[in-house]
């Protein structure tokens, strides 16, 4: 529909590269105002797309296409899943130059180089349309966050920056191989084109596993997820909050785009790999949560958790499942985001993230108290916030697949329920046994800004998530229908036309799933 | 064909010969006009550069002197990365070489001899040819790399490459005089008729000691012994030389051998060529860890490169021989650009430094070197978006298309080994605090040409892809 008008991605991606290599040549000051106002405009025309985004209209819009390199098109384009995954990302990043307003003050240019950067190859991963525009996209993320957690992060920042980087890179090197022999088969790198392609079973279930690879570890999914606590707690706040905000999305994001209508057969072949790993690392990393002294840590394995919970949903296979699973990582990223920026606030005051040397600050700390209780019961996914709505969905979905998985995985909110309520007691309440954490001065304006449109983003998505549902039901559908033939059965025997159970039934199934739905619109 | 007519096609050498030979009458009767002497070099390379284009655009796809030179598109796109390779070498040793009190103006004849020995090698139709060219560059080569001659490493560096040097070319020419016996012929082709069908044990032999031999010049594992020793010890422009139009030249040859005289017998060499190119990939990544010298990490980078560029021969098909030129393509400007960094590695009392110790911090003291530095070594890795990145996946992507699957999940697999030691590289520079000996940039001619070469690796590199796709594909089809 906007074809003909401005290259809007474009120049969404054009912004914070220039002003990125601005930063580069001035000083401190001007390229922090420089990035705040780059990432700013970013968010302006970001809204301005969300706004004209047709929920109604072409699959595909703002779709752009240049053959400028040869073999790579410089394919762009969106629908309603990729627009909210680049609002997430438009959103989180002014944010992130705020956190790091005060917190860093060595080699600032290019701090801000690295983070205006990295915002331009998020867009682009989400935007890509072309297999190779994808990849590039995707790998070339893996150098600014090397920089950022290795110029500005902790005490074992090489240690982690390292594990990062090899970790993810050796994840997709399998992947571009697998993309290369789609390519060649297929004889097309057109996304579009690719997801109405349907590969041979057989080969389908090697290009899972490659694509899996990559995204499996980008998620992060239990076994490989160890490079998050690591990266997290080493890389300064805002790194953390972009890398929880927004690049483990780019798994949950490869799975949906790629791994699911590219190879539906494969993909529900893998189902109970999918459940397992998700299955184990629900509990596992919550129980690792429960233990840890370290705040960073303590929400970096809650992470693991939470996406977890993200790839139950996207192999429910059917809509309600995908759909949570896509407000789970739209939430996530806006819970953990603010949770990290939480840490940030008394960690620039007194510098440790350990636990045990706060405690009692709703008593001196008022405001950041209760901004962290809010994030920290949607984080536990308490009704009336984002965290609710995505998990209930997703977990209602996987309930038609696996009633086992569904059991297990619902373990996650009870346990992360714990965990988030112990942190938040040890840090909030109780007595003020430290004199230096006692004498913290409550957040200001700054940081009131940084947290409050998170906060406010967190509730609109509990309470009215239909705004988010909107742009994202019929992609959903697409990929649901796309993938219908492979679907699974339900381990759950309906008994559907059993006259002994009739008492117990309001109406016939379809109401029924109407009503699921419809009970959070 | 006349004598004319074969001259026609060998213009480039011709006017390179010339040219040679009175900058040798010039070193002869001054031999401090190194300077001058080099300008000249680099003019004439340039005038044979144009003819090399002029043969590109005209499409010329003929044999000269009865048939024991060729002159095709696939080797003048050589030719022209030689040549640049060799001009790039001759514009930035000068100040080097006078700081190290080696500067000669035998210095830009040796490069000239040099790439025309290359020219011959990547234009050879004839075994015979193919010696000639080869030596000619092996002997002008041993002599660059001892051209600091008060200097005990570079002195060390000559002998050892001349000792190695000399044994390939014994295996190799025991290879060449078996194909001979057996074949009946010298010339590519006629081997290439030979060789079809069942071939005898004699032959086999045959194959696997010119492949050896050339592997050596190639300085492909298990042949990759001499590089670090010889890398290290030549003075930095030789090596920056060394690691780049040799290279080219090596395997622009090998694909020729290979393609033209064993092009029937794809079995017997096809597993040579694989093992070759795993062994380097993964020799060259694990052996590059724990080196502290960087001329050395970088040598043995070339070794993992040139298996790169070998899993492209290994598919055997048009699609891989084109995207072994890309890559060389890059490679050079890669390889070329992390060398004249390190040129710019100089202390503040005018000595050359080249280990780990000394670019601690160069963020910090050099922030445009070292981001220069980290480009070309994220390059190196293949890391997107630079464009390293594309040489690998033209390479990974005719792999895939020859159904070499396992070849080339175990190749990029083992990439990741590699990325580590270019990551080293990044966060020596970056993350560690600085050590502070590099002195400020005072030589605009390496950093002209360093930022330049840099710009190509930048994301900006890609708007190349259509022109070189092109280029190659017309190489490679000249070939088949």
């Amino acid at each position: 529909m906007n074809a003909a008008a401005l290259p809007i991605i474009s120049i969404m991606l054009a912004i914070p590269m220039v002003a990125a290599i601005a930063c580069l040549f001035v000083r401190a000051e001007t390229a922090r105002v420089l990035a705040l106002g780059a990432t700013l405009l970013n968010l302006l025309l970001g809204a301005w797309l969300w706004v004209s985004y047709d929920p109604a209209g072409a699959q595909w819009q703002f779709v752009e296409s240049l053959q400028l390199f040869g073999p790579i098109g410089w394919k762009l384009g969106i629908d309603g899943i990729s627009l909210t995954l680049i609002m997430l990302s438009v959103f989180l990043m002014p944010i992130c130059i705020g956190a790091s307003w005060h917190a860093i003050d060595k080699r600032v240019g290019e701090y801000m180089a690295a983070f205006l950067l990295m915002e331009t190859l998020m867009i682009g991963v989400f935007a890509a349309q072309d297999l190779l525009l994808f990849y590039i996209f995707f790998e070339a993320g893996l150098i600014p966050m090397y920089l950022i957690i290795g110029i500005w992060g902790g005490a074992e920042r090489i240690y982690a920056s390292y594990k990062f980087f090899l970790y993810t890179l050796l994840g997709s090197v399998v992947m571009l191989i697998a993309m290369l022999w789609m390519i060649q088969t297929a004889g097309t790198a057109d996304i579009p084109t690719l997801l109405n392609t349907d590969f041979p079973v057989e080969a389908q279930k090697w290009l899972w596993l490659a694509f899996f690879a990559s995204f499996a570890v980008k998620m992060p999914m239990w076994p490989v997820h160890t490079w998050l606590p690591d990266a997290h707690v080493q890389a300064p706040t805002a790194g953390s909050v972009i890398l929880a905000g927004v690049l483990l999305k780019m798994g949950g994001y490869g799975f949906l785009r790629f791994s699911l209508p590219m190879f539906p057969e494969a993909s529900a072949d893998f189902i109970p790999l999918v459940f397992g790993l998700s299955m184990v690392a629900v509990v596992y990393t919550s129980l690792v949560a429960l233990v840890q002294s370290d705040m960073k840590k303590l929400i970096a394995y809650s992470s693991v958790a939470h996406m977890a919970i993200v790839t139950v949903g996207l192999f429910t296979f059917n809509q309600q499942g995908i759909e949570g699973a896509i407000i789970v990582m739209l939430s996530h990223g806006l819970v953990s985001g603010a949770l990290f920026l939480c840490v940030g606030v008394i960690y620039d005051r007194l510098h440790t993230r350990e636990i045990s040397r706060y405690g009692g600050l709703s008593i001196n700390m008022p405001k950041y108290a209760l901004l962290f209780m809010l994030f920290t019961m949607a984080s536990v996914g308490l009704p009336g916030t984002s965290g609710f709505v995505g998990e209930f969905l997703s977990l209602a979905g996987a309930y038609k697949v696996s009633t086992w998985a569904t059991l297990i995985a619902t373990t996650g909110i009870i346990l992360g329920a714990g965990y988030m309520l112990y942190l938040y007691l040890r840090i909030a309440f109780g007595e003020q046994k430290n004199a230096d954490a006692a004498a913290m001065s409550d957040i200001d304006g700054r940081e009131m800004w940084l947290l409050a449109p998170i906060a406010a983003a967190v509730l609109w998505m509990g309470v009215y998530p239909e705004s988010f549902l909107a742009p994202i039901r019929r992609d959903v559908a697409t990929i649901v229908e796309r993938i219908e033939r492979a679907a699974p059965a339900g381990d759950s025997k309906l008994k559907a036309n059993d006259p002994t159970t009739a008492k117990y039934r309001v109406g016939g199934h379809g109401e029924e799933k109407n009503k699921a739905e419809g009970s959070h619109h | 064909m006349d004598l004319n007519a074969s001259l026609f096609l060998v213009r480039p050498e011709v006017i390179l010969s010339f040219s040679a030979l009175a900058l040798l009458l010039l070193a002869a009767w001054r031999s401090d006009s190194g300077r001058l002497a080099s300008i000249l070099a680099v003019t004439a390379l340039f005038g044979a550069g144009a003819f090399v284009v002029d043969f590109m655009a005209t499409g010329t796809d003929a044999t000269a002197f009865d048939g024991l030179i060729g002159n095709d598109a696939f080797g003048n796109f050589a030719k022209l990365l030689i040549y640049f390779a060799a001009a790039i070498s001759l514009m930035i040793a000068p100040r080097f070489l006078e700081n190290a009190g080696a500067m000669r103006a035998e210095y830009p004849v040796l490069i000239l001899l040099a790439a025309i020995g290359m020219g011959i090698m990547v234009s050879a139709t004839d075994l015979v040819t193919l010696y000639i060219g080869l030596e000619l560059n092996s002997l002008a080569a041993y002599v660059l790399a001892s051209f600091a001659r008060y200097d005990g490493r570079s002195a060390e560096a000559g002998l050892k490459y001349f000792v190695l040097g000399a044994l390939a070319s014994g295996i190799l020419l025991f290879g060449m005089s078996l194909l001979y016996g057996f074949a009946g012929s010298t010339s590519f082709s006629a081997i290439g008729t030979a060789l079809n069908g069942d071939i005898s044990l004699g032959m086999i032999f045959g194959i696997v000691f010119v492949l050896s031999g050339l592997a050596f010049k190639i300085s492909a594992a298990p042949f990759h012994m001499w590089t670090p020793d010889v890398y290290e010890g030549a003075p930095t422009p030789v090596t920056a030389f060394f690691a780049s139009a040799p290279k080219v030249a090596a395997s622009v040859l090998l694909i020729r051998v290979v393609i033209e005289a064993f092009g029937n017998e794809a079995m017997v060499w096809q597993q040579i060529v694989i093992v070759v190119a795993l062994m380097s990939i993964i020799i060259g990544a694990v052996g590059a860890i724990g080196q502290q010298n960087l001329k050395r990490l970088l040598a043995y980078s070339s070794i993992n490169n040139i298996g790169f560029i070998l899993i492209g021969l290994a598919a055997g098909t048009e699609q891989g021989v084109a995207a072994m030129l890309v890559y060389l393509a890059i490679y050079v400007a890669m390889t070329l650009g992390s060398f004249i960094v390190l040129m710019q590695l100089k202390a503040r009392d005018g000595s050359y430094r080249e280990t780990f110790a000394d670019i601690a911090g160069l963020s910090k003291t050099r922030p445009a070197l070292a981001a220069i530095f980290a480009i070309f070594m994220f390059s190196l890795a293949g890391i997107p978006p630079l464009f390293g990145f594309w040489g690998k996946l033209v390479v990974f992507q005719a792999a895939v298309a020859a159904n070499l699957l396992p070849l080339a999940v175990i190749g990029i697999a083992a990439s990741v080994i590699g990325a580590f030691y270019y990551l080293k590289v990044v966060k020596v520079m970056y993350f560690d605090e600085p050590a502070d000996v590099i002195a400020p940039a005072d030589d605009a001619v390496l950093s002209w040409t360093g930022g330049i070469l840099a710009i190509t690796q930048s994301p900006l590199g890609y708007l190349a892809i259509p022109v070189l796709a092109a280029l190659s594909a017309q190489a490679a089809r000249a070939l088949f």
